[in-house]
């Protein structure tokens, strides 16, 4: 009894000892409780919003470009797709194999599919077929029972109504590469596309507009489970361009077969009515990756379709140049209206001989004259006298050799050439260079958008910069009227001299391009044709009367232009067409140009009102 | 003897039984049940499916095992604590060399379709078996370290084969078990001392040797942060959960964490991450009340009963639920390390639940039995 007394009243001891350390115990984890539910409950919520909450950014709709009587040149299309989610077929290749009879799969689709399904998680939609036709439609739906796992999608993609037509001017979209996504990680959301070239690339930012968010609850392994919040996003600026379609559509006809470039200006306020390249290419290949085959190709083409020539392309303007070189002259006074030149066929200058173009010579001519016949000596006189940089500086005011403010990505500025140029080059200025450059040949390199812009700004006398731009997201961009633009600080009188230089060349007895005279009487068509060597054509084959550079092989023709305004009185539209290896321009640029020029003088699009940037916006919707 | 006299024996029937069950605890456990009940029914993603109706099916089953246990004298199942213990020990053996892996460990075995957890059963037997002994034992012999050899033997032989699963936490729970009751029947206080002195150096020896998954798990609980994705998770997202919850709670069925599956294990291991994020702080201390009362319940039991064996076994399953509550608990809030213990008859799990039940039934066998004669066996030693 003594015993179980000591060991009863210690056990009773230790007993109550036990209940307070657990009450204790307890009572910590409660105070601990406190500090996570109440203390730091701010952090931890926030921390659980984050965790439970995903916000999605949703594509906004990418914006569409217009012509300028608001026809859809660059927009987007309802794109139907397949899409297999693995969790609701118990056998994914089963249902491919029935999806193949249904709608072909080759065994390379199949082998990506599985590869993407074991990849994501068995709820997220695979891709399986992209752009499906309405026939191929029907055909899932009404195989739906057997198809389990498989739904059709509606995405959108890019299409390009006037395609190949508008291909340089609109550009095209492309996947965003891995460096674009680093760079802006809204790149990453399914199906965006940037803009890789054109207009497309240029107001890339503005079409792509805003992406919408979604704030979705979606659970630890990112199930969706509920969409708490859908903000749609703002789709991107509709763009308005100054281009004609339907001119470029007929532009691209007249230049046929041709390995050409065409433009077409509004001479008052430099609106491109038309750009035409030819060959072009199918700008929709890009959305979802050019086949290797295809690519190869158009890189193979030594005719370039990938290349937009018109901006991009750079040749020797040949006598389109001589009224650059006439005005510089007159500016300089080192030529005057009266001055006459005699050509015998030949000048020669040091140890060189420079020849004429028509071998007996033109006799005793002034500038009228000169330019009616471009004759050769009469400007490789007039550029010794005046020198080659007064030419160039001529040249650089009418836009020759310098990038102009067209609203496109990659534009080639060409070159004039100057002594600093040539010095920087490490080689002195020669004589010889300076009587070639009268001719426009040379160190000189144009584009045929620079040649449109120089007899642009000769016809209107103002400093006119082409533009593609007419109106951005409702808003019509300023420089739509002649008077936006500074003058072009030449004497009238000279520019007066070459304009009528220009319409002898179409019009007068002798000119050099009958060829160009327009068939309607309303109005007239002033032009200068232009030849640009590619090749040095040897004494040898000067002396050879038989020599004809129609007859070598195609890469070695020279190269064929004509730039011209018309109407002649008041001047509208200027045009310059350059067909690459086309030999002589007055045969084969000259009618290209009137056939272009008569067209924009018939259709007229400068003066036909342009629906508003509001109707245009409300036309789009 | 004196005391036998002294000790009055009650005889009564079933019915003077049942009067003596202390029904007020039995409310208490239907209560923490029912909390179960409500927090299954929300894990279930506001179903009764999968957890909550088999949760209290078998509460029911187990309520019934628990009365009819308390039936039983205490005096028959003191006779028991051996042939449990050699069964409980053998079929750890068994666990050891043929159980099911899950997780990593082999913890149960299957027997007849239930899946027993040896290591839990040998728990309560483990507190009756010590209980037997000290039972017998006078002042005096607890003060002979020969005479704390064997139960000594006793505890470290069951923790070594549930180490070897293995299983840290039960391990760890089991050792202090043995050692509460050492500690209740009046061992020395320096006899602690020099056995948890040398602890650090073998903790530090023992971490060497641990598995890579328990390393992992020390070492995440001691910087959950460097590793969020990994085995930090678990303890990051739980602390999320609570603490979202804030003073009152995001309201039932309105914890985004437990309902959106970021908390992981919430049916188990962590539903009271799930009742604090739901119901919050008050919610929660709300629980720990109630689970509170029912340990001190237990302990008041062992502090009326009137022999040392029933005094031992109430105090040893007392101990055993505090044990895995405050684990628990701890784990959820991230205290302690990750450990696979779960909230008693709240939790998910069917054996544990039977053998939860079946410990309360031993219990109440204690009270309703708290004053018979019980000779100390032992004197006769």
């Amino acid at each position: 009894m003594r015993r179980d007394t000591k060991r009863t009243g210690v056990f009773t001891r230790r007993a109550l000892l036990l209940m307070g350390g657990q009450v204790a115990l307890l009572g910590g984890l409660g105070a601990r409780l406190y500090q996570v539910q109440v203390a730091e409950a701010a952090r931890y919520r926030m921390l659980s919003d984050k965790n439970s909450v995903s916000a999605r950014m949703i594509a906004a709709p990418r914006g569409r470009i217009l012509d300028r009587f608001g026809t859809v040149v660059g927009g987007n299309r309802i794109n139907w797709s397949a899409v297999l989610i693995a969790e609701e077929t118990d056998n994914v290749e089963a249902t491919l194999e029935a999806f193949g009879q249904v709608v072909p799969l080759d065994d390379h689709e199949k082998a990506r599919i599985i590869r993407e399904v074991h990849r994501h998680r068995s709820f997220i939609p695979v891709l399986v077929k992209d752009f499906l036709d309405w026939d191929q439609m029907a055909r899932i739906e009404v195989n739906a029972p057997d198809l389990p796992g498989v739904a059709v999608d509606a995405g959108t993609t890019r299409v390009y109504p006037f395609g190949e037509q508008l291909a340089h001017i609109v550009g095209y979209v492309a996947p965003p590469t891995e460096a674009d996504v680093a760079a802006d990680p809204l790149l990453a959301l399914p199906g965006i596309r940037i803009g890789r070239a054109g207009v497309e690339k240029y107001h890339d930012l503005a079409l792509r507009g805003h992406a919408g968010v979604v704030q979705l609850e979606v659970n630890a392994v990112g199930r969706v489970i509920r969409e708490l919040d859908h903000q749609e996003g703002t789709p991107g600026e509709t763009i308005g361009l100054t281009i004609d379609a339907e001119l470029q559509h007929s532009v691209i006809g007249h230049l046929g077969n041709e390995s050409a470039s065409a433009v077409v200006l509004d001479c008052t306020n430099g609106e491109v009515l038309a750009m035409a390249t030819n060959p072009s290419f199918d700008p929709s290949l890009f959305n979802s990756g050019v086949p290797q085959a295809q690519w190869q190709e158009w890189i193979a083409d030594e005719r370039r379709p990938l290349l937009n020539k018109a901006t991009e392309g750079v040749y020797a303007p040949g006598s389109t140049f001589k009224m650059a070189v006439a005005m510089a002259a007159l500016e300089a006074k080192s030529l005057t209206p009266t001055d006459r030149i005699v050509c015998n066929g030949y000048i020669d200058v040091g140890n060189a001989r420079f020849h004429c173009w028509r071998k007996g010579g033109h006799g005793s001519l002034d500038l009228h004259g000169g330019l009616k016949n471009s004759c050769d000596v009469f400007f490789y006189e007039t550029a010794r006298r005046t020198g080659i940089d007064r030419i160039a500086a001529m040249a650089h005011r009418f836009g020759l050799g310098t990038k102009l403010d067209l609203d496109l990505p990659n534009q080639r500025a060409g070159l004039i050439p100057t002594r600093e140029w040539r010095r920087a080059q490490g080689h002195p200025w020669e004589i010889g260079d300076t009587i070639v450059s009268g001719i426009g040949q040379g160190y000189i390199q144009v584009t045929p958008l620079q040649l449109a812009t120089y007899v642009a700004r000769v016809a209107s006398g103002r400093a006119i910069q082409p533009h593609l731009t007419r109106a951005l997201g409702g808003e019509m961009q300023p420089d739509a009227d002649l008077l936006d633009w500074p003058l072009m600080d030449v004497t009238d009188k000279w520019l007066a001299l070459v304009r009528s230089g220009m319409f002898a060349v179409v019009n007068e007895p002798g000119g050099t391009a009958p060829a160009a005279r327009l068939p309607d009487p309303r109005w007239q068509l002033a032009g200068k044709t232009g030849s640009a060597q590619v090749m040095r054509v040897s004494r040898a084959e000067r002396e050879n009367t038989n020599f004809n550079s129609a007859n070598l092989p195609w890469k070695l023709r020279p190269h064929a232009l004509f730039v011209a305004f018309a109407p002649y009185d008041a001047p509208r539209y200027a045009v310059s067409v350059v067909v690459e290896h086309g030999n002589a321009g007055a045969d084969v640029a000259a009618p290209i140009a009137r056939d272009i020029m008569m067209d924009a003088l018939t259709r007229d699009p400068a003066n036909r009102t342009p629906p508003t940037p509001q109707q245009v916006a409300e036309k789009s919707q | 003897m004196m005391d036998r006299r002294l000790w009055r024996e009650t005889s009564f029937g079933v019915a003077g039984k049942l009067l003596q069950v202390n029904w007020l605890y039995v409310l208490m456990l239907c209560a923490l049940a029912g909390v179960g009940y409500v927090a299954l029914y929300s894990a279930g993603g506001g179903s009764p499916e999968p957890y909550a109706e088999r949760h209290v099916m078998r509460f029911a089953v187990g309520l019934l095992l628990m009365i009819g246990v308390a039936m039983v004298d205490i005096r028959f199942i003191q006779r028991l604590a051996w042939p449990a213990y050699i069964v409980c020990f053998a079929l750890l053996l068994v666990v050891a060399r043929y159980g099911h892996v899950g997780k990593g460990a082999q913890r149960w075995i299957e027997v007849g379709g239930l899946q027993v957890q040896p290591s839990e059963m040998m728990k309560i037997a483990l507190v009756l078996v010590l209980a037997s002994w000290f039972h017998r034992a006078s002042w005096e012999r607890i003060g002979n370290p020969l005479f704390l050899i064997p139960p000594l033997l006793v505890v470290l032989l069951p923790v070594g084969l549930i180490l070897k699963e293995p299983n840290l936490g039960t391990a760890l729970i089991t050792a202090m078990l043995g050692g509460i009751i050492f500690f209740a029947a009046g061992v020395r206080w320096w006899k602690f001392l020099l056995v948890t002195v040398p602890v650090p150096l073998i903790a530090q020896f023992a971490f060497a040797r641990l598995h890579g998954y328990q390393r992992a798990r020390i070492e995440t609980f001691l910087h959950p942060e460097s590793d969020p994705l990994g085995a930090g998770y678990n303890i990051i997202q739980s602390k999320i959960a609570l603490g979202s919850g804030g003073m009152w709670g995001k309201g039932f069925l309105q914890g985004t964490q437990g309902q959106l599956d970021f908390l992981p294990e919430k049916q188990t291991d962590f539903i009271f991450a799930l009742i604090g994020e739901q119901f919050g702080l008050i919610g929660g201390l709300a629980v720990m009340g109630l689970l509170a009362l029912i340990i001190l319940g237990g302990m008041l039991i062992a502090l009326r009963c009137r022999h040392q064996f029933g005094r031992l076994v109430a105090v040893g399953i007392s101990a055993n639920l505090f044990l895995y509550v405050f684990v628990n608990i701890a784990m959820v809030m991230g205290v302690i390390p990750v450990g696979g213990v779960p909230l008693p008859l709240v939790s998910h799990g069917g054996s544990a639940m039977i053998t939860v039940m079946l410990g309360f039934g031993v219990l109440m066998s204690v009270h309703v039995y708290r004053d018979v004669e019980f000779s100390a066996v032992g004197d006769r030693f």
